[in-house]
């Protein structure tokens, strides 16, 4: 019943994987060993073509997985699965959300957690853009070039926008820039 | 019903050109339900960031279901999250059944690899908006600056810390610091 365990395997995955992909990487790595579906290094490169394509990561990963043992059925069971714990848990949550903001403790909990979710998010920021550029894992520092490059001109574009048509840069079109940036710059300096 | 399509296509949009997890998919979600259709407000938004954090689950989906429910109840909570869901899914499939080795490809990995640096500047851009809109105050500023660190920290040296315990330190400064207040004001 490869179905049933990709369901009960993935279910497992959205149900105990918290603060986002990084978080569920080594629960993902432990279900699909368990199982024994996929091996180390054909894992790695699911997670590499998971984190470079669009969408959540951990979708994303349990799509590839489910398609790699048992096709489109497969696919579906292993998305449904991964997703269902999350909607589920803010349906119920949402429920009784906002009763929950009305009583003291929690606003004055919350109060502590927003800006720090902010700092969490702005420190994720700045640690994707310099690892980039320089790969920061302590004590090794690596040089990259090119992404040095797109680095600069991205920037370049993002504050020309901002100073020369006092506008931001939608996401979709700093998605798609950036892309080309790559293909430019990665395809001219080999 | 229309309000059905526009929140299937509002999120197939995001989940189509959200790259790189959840903290990408925040700015995203931001621009497209805050400013352009105006669904949530900033501060809602805020709590379904945390609430997200806080929940087990891809974020993306988390937020999905969350703008969703608010909309159009749980029809509503599916239509989002079905729409943010089918974007990933379909290239996914069709990544695994047609490219052996997808990212060989030279293209697509000059494309990606500008995309990665694209997402670390998104997820940047919207923890800026963020404090921008944040009430400012010494605690406020102090908690962001000091989790801020922290992360950094965690991410450089790879320590084995989730951000799940430095929310978790946040919400007992928080705590402590509303008992002192009420304290000292009463």
């Amino acid at each position: 019943m490869i179905l049933l365990d990709l369901f009960l395997g993935f279910l497992r995955v959205g149900c105990f994987s918290f603060g986002g992909a990084y978080g569920a990487i080594p629960l993902i790595r432990d279900v699909v060993m368990s199982y024994g579906w996929l091996d180390e290094e054909t894992l790695i490169y699911f997670i590499a073509v998971s984190e470079s394509t669009p969408g959540p990561i951990m979708v994303n990963l349990a799509t590839y997985v489910g398609s790699s043992q048992a096709g489109l059925a497969g696919a579906v069971v292993a998305t449904l699965a991964v997703v269902l714990p999350a909607f589920v848990i803010i349906l119920l949550v949402m429920a009784v959300f906002k009763k929950l903001l009305r009583y003291r403790g929690v606003q004055a909990a919350l109060s502590g957690v927003k800006p720090c979710v902010i700092g969490i998010i702005l420190a994720t920021g700045i640690y994707m853009i310099v690892d980039n550029v320089a790969a920061v894992a302590f004590p090794v520092l690596e040089y990259d070039r090119q992404a040095g490059l797109v680095t600069a001109f991205l920037l370049a574009v993002v504050l020309g926008a901002r100073k020369g048509f006092g506008k931001e840069i939608s996401p979709v079109w700093l998605i798609v820039i950036s892309a080309v940036l790559g293909v430019i710059v990665y395809s001219l300096f080999p | 019903m229309s309000l059905l399509a526009d929140l299937f296509f509002t999120f197939f949009k995001i989940g189509l050109f959200t790259f790189g997890g959840g903290y990408a998919m925040i700015s995203m979600i931001e621009d497209a339900c805050v400013e352009e259709k105006e669904w949530i407000t900033h501060e809602d938004m805020m709590g379904a960031v945390v609430v997200a954090e806080a929940t087990p689950g891809p974020i993306a989906i988390n937020c999905a279901t969350f703008v969703g429910f608010r909309q159009a109840g749980l029809v509503g909570a599916v239509a989002a999250t079905l729409g943010i869901i089918v974007p990933s899914f379909c290239i996914i499939l069709l990544i695994s059944v047609c490219f052996d080795r997808f990212l060989e490809i030279a293209l697509v990995a000059y494309a990606f690899k500008g995309i990665k640096i694209g997402v670390g500047f998104l997820i940047f851009s919207a923890a800026v908006k963020m404090v921008r809109k944040m009430e400012k105050n010494v605690l406020s500023v102090g908690i962001v600056a000091g989790a801020c660190c922290a992360m950094l920290l965690i991410d450089v040296f790879a320590w084995d810390l989730s951000s799940v315990s430095l929310m978790l330190a946040g919400a007992v400064i928080g705590c402590i610091a509303a008992g002192i207040k009420g304290g000292g004001g009463g």
